[in-house]
């Protein structure tokens, strides 16, 4: 029943009988198998936007009702840094797309160059955003509950931190990826020495992959310094230049904000925030012990209470956090499935009349584009 | 395997590479776009009501760029395409429900006594 030459393809199309190597049993055809994963695909890439809309409707009803908040917040967002992810981002669904067109084709090693650079592509985007959290956390902008925003980098304490001038966050950031960078490297080795040249391959491919984010770290502290200035005082500039009422929260008695803080009279909303700076401090320290009480005084777009500011600042923190983080949880996702293409590649699997699992994990691919394409406006380019 | 695209099964369409870096390179065209309307629209003073949706119409050309040629949906079964846009149906829904509700407990919130935080906990 089961006829081995499935390469016969073209003329006869499909019969009842010519079942392939990889044609499970259930299907007629690699057409009716190629169908139904589609399907199936497109079924899971729509829970996928469903799952993605809570958190868009979290961003429409908050900037809705606070659009003030958005607009003090987004200043802390570098947009060129986004705009080099979305980049980076951009030209790894252009290798997915090469990589599938070379898969239909048939050519596995094509297919395995290009899904090889739309991985270290996806590393090199985590990469990014680990220097843009870390100099986030750095900062104090974290979500609502735990926001504390003040204008100065501590010092780093870590050995690595200390020689290199980088953020303690972003040397534990760093932590997990050299680890496995070191894992495949030395299994990379062993593979070699026990001769199995195909694993070797695999997972010198993925130490590649893994040296993808260190190459992103690398990029965007140097994109972060060009576009900001130098790493100590980053963000004093663009405080002077733009000054806010977020200056409310910032209890801390360092010289330099008090210098800024008379800047902000200039401002109406930024007037009435730093003027209530000490009387309200204390409020601020109540309510951040209540997050439950959160959302609810701060509804009232017209009348905005200053001590509760900072507050919502944070808020739009805690949306920026779910969405990048939940589309970066689906980059590393994105990776894996990636990394299971890229060894079938290796093993020649892929064939003109068999190429679904590239296609499917293409598609996904490309949602995870689509949803960053949608997100870099709505967080970076508020104005 | 054969480059030839008459060897292929009926369900194989392979998109030129010409057409995928030109779609790549209309998407960078994009991005740069909506960077340099985002810094211009904020140095002219372009009203927010203005500058929002011209951001997200330029997001809406990326995303059918990407879903049209990327995702092959231009070659896709309809019934695909129709699956996958009836999500954005339900996301407007979603959105817009939200939305209309949004107001509901705006009393509750105007009777908040931010001074007097213990009674309201009192009568939680």
């Amino acid at each position: 029943m089961a006829v081995a030459d499935s390469h016969n393809t073209h003329d006869d199309h499909h019969d009842l009988y010519d079942h392939g190597e990889f044609i499970a049993h259930h299907f007629d055809s690699a057409e009716q198998q190629f169908d139904s994963g589609k399907l199936g695909i497109w079924l899971f890439l729509v829970t996928e936007v469903l799952f993605f809309s809570g958190l868009f409707v979290a961003y429409t009803l908050y900037r809705t009702n606070h659009p003030e908040v958005f607009e003090q917040a987004h200043v802390f967002l570098n947009k060129y840094l986004g705009g080099l992810n979305t980049i980076v981002l951009l030209f790894s669904s252009l290798t997915m797309a090469l990589g599938v067109r070379a898969a239909q084709l048939g050519r596995n090693k094509n297919c395995s160059v290009y899904i090889l650079i739309t991985m270290v592509c996806a590393t090199m985007f985590l990469g990014v955003k680990a220097v843009e959290y870390s100099h986030k956390w750095d900062m104090g902008i974290l979500v609502r509950s735990a926001f504390d925003l003040t204008y100065t980098h501590p010092t780093p304490t870590t050995e690595i931190g200390k020689s290199l001038h980088i953020s303690d966050y972003l040397v534990y950031l760093c932590v997990v990826p050299a680890l496995l960078l070191a894992g495949f490297l030395v299994a990379s080795v062993i593979s070699k020495l026990v001769n199995k040249a195909t694993l070797a391959k695999f997972m010198m491919a993925m130490t590649i992959t893994v040296s993808g984010y260190f190459l992103g770290v690398v990029i965007g502290i140097i994109f972060m310094n060009a576009t900001e200035g130098e790493t100590g005082s980053t963000h004093a500039s663009v405080i002077v230049e733009q000054p806010l009422m977020l200056m409310a929260s910032t209890q801390d008695d360092h010289a330099a904000d008090g210098d800024h803080e008379d800047g902000d009279h200039d401002h109406d909303k930024a007037a009435a925030g730093s003027s209530h700076d000490g009387e309200h401090a204390d409020h601020e320290e109540h309510f951040g012990s209540h997050p439950a009480d959160g959302g609810e005084a701060s509804f009232d777009a017209h009348h905005p209470d200053p001590s509760t500011l900072s507050r919502d600042v944070g808020i739009f923190f805690s949306i920026y956090y779910c969405m990048t983080g939940l589309h970066a949880i689906h980059i590393i996702a994105g990776i894996i499935a990636l990394a299971w293409v890229y060894w079938r590649c290796l093993l020649g699997h892929w064939r003109t009349d068999y190429f679904g699992p590239v296609d499917y994990v293409g598609l996904y691919w490309h949602l995870v584009d689509l949803i960053w394409i949608y997100l870099f406006p709505l967080l970076y380019l508020i104005d | 395997m054969s480059d030839h695209h008459e060897d292929l099964p009926p369900f194989c369409h392979p998109v030129s590479t010409k057409l995928l870096f030109g779609v790549f390179f209309g998407l960078i065209g994009l991005t740069i776009l909506t960077v340099a309307t985002s810094a211009l629209g904020s140095a002219l003073g372009m009203p927010p009501a203005f500058a929002f949706p011209l951001a997200m119409v330029i997001a809406t050309m990326k995303a059918f760029l990407v879903c049209a040629f990327f995702m092959h949906m231009w070659w896709d079964k309809s019934f695909n395409v129709l699956a996958f846009l009836s999500s954005l149906l339900f996301v407007s829904l979603f959105i817009g429900m939200t939305m209309i509700d949004t107001g509901e407990y705006q009393p509750t919130i105007e009777a908040f006594d931010i001074n007097n935080l213990a009674n309201v906990e009192v009568s939680e």
